[in-house]
């Protein structure tokens, strides 16, 4: 609300600026849903866009906020002409914001298809965002819930003129208070406003949702992973978390005999597990910190995945922090491809195995067996790609290792995004170490045959000792 | 024993019987390591109990940092304000060890982590102390008692107590070290030699750095040389074993920081040094006798004696002095302890606190070394029959250990290998006689039922390929020494066996004389080695039993069988864990000193006092603190910075090592050092109490209040499970600490300092009262105003 002022000024030397250029293209109705239910939001918004200019268009600018553009964690856009899918891409980091004002960040996407002047084509635009809803109050006890703040636009944020629109908050649960507008209705736990009809380019209102959400918010501030692939068949994986509980952080102290006596009144806003879906056939999963095993886990198993429940060390309140790791051993085979040109694919899937996480920082370290050459990656999203050696194992020249690394990754990079790699190897090296082993264990028989044949001594007879026995 | 039962012709059997040793050998390593690791199957790979995690922590700190920061490494996160010099205080063995280890493993790329490293430490070298056993005791009796006592040692329980895997303490190496110095010793005495006697004195120096129990070989080779002179058997092997080892052993000694000048300063090593003059003095003696004729050297030993007895007197007057003038006549506590028993539990209420330094009693003997406490007698008597340097080594060993068991629980360590050794022996020559007597028996059957010829033949071929088999002395029906020494004999030089006849120590005469040994019936002999085999066999179910069960529990994990399975308590490292993530970097936590360790290496947080219990005063504050009600220790830990306070409590499922049962200790100790504190003011008729009957300064104190905060919510009556009574104060509140964390099953408990409270009083209180409530009129304003 506090900066409605800077913002609606920002707006009109937008619509001056931008409405030349834009103004062919009108945005006919707009359905926007936006999901609380979890520390995520994910925003669905069903456009449909109608082409009343002179020229085809090819080109079709969506805009954010700053404050939402810095947490966009991912969209996706499907375009659709007469109902049909015809294309779907993913340019949040497929093409990075162009044109960038002061308080706003645009993305332009591609049509794959020109849109024809007078013809009307539907755009919809799944967007994922974190850290946007924030605890009010910020410090609660053990006993309270966890209340959350939400703020956006009531009307959806375009350069285009917008005809018809709505908005849908969906709410896990009781709702605190919400903005008054006259035109909205709240059934259950979601919350419509609309529909808004005619509103010009950058139209803004603010509208604040505080509503309970007790769900837990599950924050991966550092999350490293570490895949080693071993031709003799399998694939190690190795997961480190540093997990914080990004919600309204505890007062008072953390009292047991509350949370033993009344568990669903008591620590309603913590968590004391979290559940990893590991791929299927994982075996030799481990479940340990710094300080040695976590003995209470679950782990059940079946031909779709392997579910590991791991309970924490402690039940997480806000602002607490724990870390840990998980590993696992994985067949190759399901991993590992060979592709036309001799080459071997590696497809992995980017992104944590814990459900609903959000990972700030994500490093994966691919690490390729020794000998690997002409390792090229290819991945639909951009990140910060780098190479090291890595030694382990009794390696001679090093394991060219391929790191990965990408920040604000949520589960949906996980369902949509697989990483390949492509790295040349000759199978002759497997047998290296072995031959390497036996040539080791030889030569210690070898020289122990020597020793016991060699004579050693200067003298065949130790005479010093005999002259000083004799001299007694 | 299997050995010696090879056939074929000589140098075959002898080579045969070599490869066979060295694969049992082999296997009884193997036996060692595996053994103790049920604590990795059962619980998991971890460090355990309190000491091995500051090793632990010392051994990150050296693979991180190397070897000079760590010589030069001042902890400041124990012992705080004080800090501790770790580099100049800690025995550094173990950590170099594991250190080199890991560094080893690292540098051929063998991906293991200081942790793993730690925790195989101590299995690799009990598998190393079982081979350096079968060194000392092929040396005392031959190679079968060799086998026998390091197949004894690879599992006594009492070792093992000591050394599964995870137990990562000094005596893990020190037993080894101890056992390996002494083999060097007696390898030195029976050879003579110059190189033998240096490797001795660096093995000294590695068990100088591994454990404070070198003093027990400082004082036992010096008593041992001193029984060897009062004896007459003064020999230039035995001047060659002891006189290197005490010059270069106490120059490599000095070279460790944490003994320095304490090597020649401390009462300790008086003894060592005083049989280095008696022994130079003899070789005098001895070298004056060769030079002079017999009156002469009468003549000269009357003048040096009443000239010597007087200087002797002079000097041991002003020694006494000396030594008198100091308030522990230079002894340190523990050592003290040692030779006055009631000393600990009489002046230093510290070492009397710890478990471990309380005399044993007989059942620890047996569940420790089980039937080896029957079979040590007849390894005694064996170690007679006869009697050389090596074996009344092995005898006052014994005795010297059996001594210091009898003080305190832990040494029951060193009597283990003197045990195994004497039961060694004793296991292997009753073998010996048993077997060679069936062996009698079946060849005189084949005698009977064949021919003349082949059973001649036989008779001839054992006598002459087992000679010393059948030239037994018969004295004993158990006994059969002089196999191994006759065995032993022949393997060594020519003028090592002259010289030993010389001395007259061996009797191959005798047994030359007897032809005919002394046979036990072929059915006796069947039911003793029978028996002897389900001894042994009892033994080992025993030592299986006790490493599986006993001594396999790490202590930071403890697990309970219920009607519905494994109950796993995993307290301490969730309260560890949480310290560790959820306090600031900097935060001190206060605890009874045997938390100190654990929290500094896997919570990461400064504490006041460890398990190093060096300074007792701030040992004493602590255990006031804990022992004053709640405003007092709150001044206290204050004043220390603390900002969290960790209590161990037991009641809520039963722990038994809790603060409570601890909490005489922290009254002993606090009211030691400050005056204030009156155990009689915590006693309900001579015992500690928190129930209805307890007095109110117990129930008011802060150790108390923590413990039992909120307590009574669980159950309605506050009825705990290890006093099993209900608690005497139930419903109270705490008005300078707050509960921040309590682990799941309540065993752990953290409190938190309250912030000072403001000062609130007259004329200040009342503005203060005024601003609020203006604070909350301007607030009920900024509603309303939206420009605000």
């Amino acid at each position: 609300m506090e900066c409605r002022l800077p913002f609606s000024l920002v707006v009109f030397c937008l619509v001056i600026l931008s409405s030349t250029v834009r103004s062919e293209l009108v945005i006919s109705s707009v359905e926007k849903f936006v999901d609380l239910h979890s520390h995520i939001v994910r925003v669905v918004s069903f456009l449909k866009v109608e082409n009343q200019g002179p020229y085809d268009v090819s080109e079709f600018v969506l805009a954010f906020p700053d404050a939402q553009a810095k947490n966009l964690a991912t969209m996706l856009v499907i375009y659709l002409e007469e109902g049909k899918i015809i294309y779907s891409e993913f340019p949040i980091n497929s093409t990075k914001p162009k044109l960038k004002q002061s308080n706003m960040t645009f993305y332009p996407v591609t049509l794959p298809k020109k849109l024809e002047k007078g013809k009307t084509a539907g755009l919809d635009v799944y967007v994922v965002l974190t850290n946007l809803l924030k605890p009010l109050p910020k410090e609660i006890t053990q006993a309270e819930s966890q209340l959350l703040v939400y703020t956006d636009n009531i009307y959806y944020t375009s350069p285009y003129h917008i005809r018809n629109q709505s908005i849908v908050f969906r709410l896990p649960g009781r709702i605190e208070s919400y903005s008054e507008y006259s035109e909205m209705r709240l059934v259950e736990s979601e919350l419509r406003y609309g529909p808004f009809e005619e509103q010009p380019p950058f139209s803004y209102s603010p509208v604040v949702v505080h509503f309970e959400n007790n769900n837990s918010f599950a924050v991966a501030s550092n999350f490293v992973q570490e895949i080693e692939i071993s031709h003799w068949g399998n694939v190690q994986v190795t997961e480190q978390y540093t997990i914080i509980h990004g919600g309204a952080h505890l007062k008072n102290g953390f009292s047991r005999i509350d949370y033993q006596a009344n568990p669903s009144m008591s620590g309603a806003s913590s968590f004391r597990t979290l559940v990893a879906r590991l791929p299927p056939m994982s075996h030799s999963v481990y479940y340990r910190d710094e300080i040695g095993n976590i003995s209470t886990s679950h782990l059940r198993g079946d031909s779709q995945g392997t579910q590991l429940e791991m309970e924490l060390r402690f039940p997480m309140f806000g602002g607490w922090k724990i870390s840990f790791s998980i590993g696992y051993s994985l067949p190759l085979h399901d991993f590992l491809f060979e592709s036309d040109a001799g080459n071997n694919v590696l497809n992995i899937t980017f992104g944590s195995s814990i459900e609903e996480i959000v990972v700030e920082n994500q490093i994966v370290r691919v690490v390729l067996p020794q000998g690997s050459k002409d390792i090229s990656v290819k991945s639909r999203f951009t990140t910060k790609k780098s190479q090291e050696l890595k030694y382990s194992h009794l390696d001679i020249v090093g394991r060219p290792v391929v790191v990965l690394e990408k920040d604000n990754v949520v589960p949906e990079h996980k369902r949509y995004f697989q990483v390949y790699i492509y790295y040349k190897f000759n199978n002759i090296f497997l047998l290296g170490k072995a031959m390497m082993l036996i040539l080791g264990i030889f030569l210690l028989f070898l020289i122990c045959i020597l020793y016991m044949h060699a004579d050693l001594a200067l003298s065949k007879t130790s005479s010093w000792e005999e002259e000083t026995e004799g001299r007694k | 024993m299997a050995t010696s039962k090879v056939e074929g012709s000589s140098s075959l059997r002898h080579a045969f019987g070599g490869v066979l040793s060295v694969f049992i050998l082999l296997l009884i390593g193997v036996v060692a390591f595996s053994i103790r690791l049920f604590s990795v199957i059962k619980y998991e790979s971890v460090i355990h109990e309190f000491d091995p995690y500051f090793n632990y922590r010392v051994t990150q700190f050296l693979s991180k940092n190397g070897i000079y920061d760590f010589w030069n490494w001042f902890d400041d996160r124990t012992w705080y304000p004080l800090g501790r010099v770790i580099g100049g205080t800690v025995y550094p063995g173990l950590t170099l060890t594991a250190g080199t280890m890991w560094k080893l493993a690292n540098s051929l790329n063998i991906p293991l982590s200081v942790e793993t490293v730690c925790v195989f430490t101590a299995p690799i070298f009990s598998a190393f102390a079982a081979w350096a056993t079968y060194l000392l005791t092929k040396e005392v009796k031959g190679p079968g008692a060799g086998i026998t006592a390091a197949a004894i040692l690879a599992m006594v329980p009492s070792y093992i107590s000591r050394s599964v895997a995870g137990s990562y303490d000094n005596e893990a190496v020190a037993i080894f070290a101890l056992i390996f110095t002494f083999y060097l010793y007696i390898k030195t005495l029976n050879t003579g030699s110059l190189f033998y006697a240096t490797l001795n004195s660096l093995a000294y120096f590695y068990m100088v750095c591994s454990w404070g129990g070198y003093t027990f070989i400082i004082n036992l080779i010096p008593m041992h040389v001193l029984l060897c002179i009062v004896t007459g058997r003064y020999s230039s092997r035995l001047y060659i074993a002891y006189a290197p080892l005490v010059v270069l052993g106490t120059l490599l000694a000095a070279l460790v920081p944490v003994v320095g000048f304490n090597a020649v300063m401390t009462s300790e090593h008086f003894g060592s040094f005083l049989v280095f003059i008696i022994i130079h003095v003899v070789a005098l003696v001895y070298y004056i006798k060769g030079i002079l004729t017999p009156r002469l050297f009468k003549v000269a030993t009357t003048l040096v004696l009443t000239v010597g007895i007087a200087v002797c007197a002079v000097v041991v007057a002003i020694l006494v002095a000396l030594v008198a003038s100091s308030p522990t006549k230079g002894w340190s506590g523990r050592s003290l302890s040692l030779l006055d028993p009631t000393y600990a539990s009489k002046y230093i209420p510290i070492i009397a606190s710890v478990s471990e330094h309380q005399p044993p009693t007989w059942p620890s003997y047996f569940m420790d070394i089980n039937v080896l406490a029957f079979l040590v007698p007849a390894g005694i008597v064996a170690c007679f029959l006869p009697l050389s340097d090596a074996s009344s080594f092995a005898v006052l060993y014994l005795v010297t250990s059996v001594y210091f068991s009898g003080v305190m629980v832990r040494l029951m360590l060193v009597l283990a290998p003197a045990a195994c050794i004497m039961s060694g022996i004793a296991l292997s020559e009753a073998f010996g006689v048993l077997t060679r007597s069936m062996k009698f028996h079946i060849t005189k059957y084949f005698e009977c039922s064949h021919t003349e010829a082949p059973a001649k033949l036989g008779e001839s071929t054992s006598t002459e390929s087992s000679a010393p088999l059948e030239n037994m002395t018969k004295s004993d029906t158990t006994e059969k020494p002089e196999v191994a020494r006759k065995e032993k004999v022949a393997r060594r030089k020519q003028k090592k066996e002259k010289e030993l006849t010389e001395n007259a120590h061996v009797k191959p005469v005798s047994a030359k004389k007897e032809k005919r040994p002394l046979v036990l019936p072929l059915e006796a002999s069947i039911v003793s080695v029978f028996l002897l085999i389900v001894l042994g066999g009892l033994y080992v179910l025993h030592c299986v039993w006790a490493a599986a069960e006993a001594y396999s529990a790490p202590s930071i994990v403890l697990t309970s069988h219920s009607h519905d399975g494994l109950h796993v308590f995993d307290d301490f490292r969730e309260a560890y864990a949480w310290l560790r993530h959820n306090t600031e970097v900097d935060d001190k936590v206060a605890s009874w000193w045997d938390y100190g360790y654990q929290t500094t290496a896997m919570a990461n947080r400064t504490v006041i006092v460890d398990n190093n219990t060096w300074n007792n005063t701030h040992i004493a504050t602590v255990g006031t603190a804990m022992s004053s009600p709640e405003k007092a220790a709150w001044e206290i830990f204050n004043s220390l910075d603390v900002k969290y306070v960790l209590v161990v409590f037991g009641g809520l499922v039963g722990y038994p090592s809790d603060d409570i049962n601890k909490f005489l200790w922290m009254v002993r100790i606090g009211g030691g050092v400050f005056p204030h504190i009156k155990e009689a003011d915590y006693l309900k008729d001579g015992q500690y109490r928190v129930d209805a009957q307890a007095t109110h300064t117990m129930l008011n104190c802060l150790m108390y209040k923590l413990s039992y905060y909120r307590f009574v919510e669980t159950d309605g009556k506050g009825f705990d499970r290890v006093r099993r009574y209900e608690i005497g104060k139930k419903h109270f509140k705490l008005t300078h600490f707050e509960e921040v964390f309590t682990t799941h099953h309540w065993m752990v408990r953290i409190y938190k300092l309250k912030p000072q409270k403001n000062r609130i009083r007259g004329k200040s209180r009342k503005s203060k009262l005024g601003s609020k409530s203006t604070s909350s009129k301007s607030g009920g304003m900024t509603h309303k105003n939206p420009w605000n």
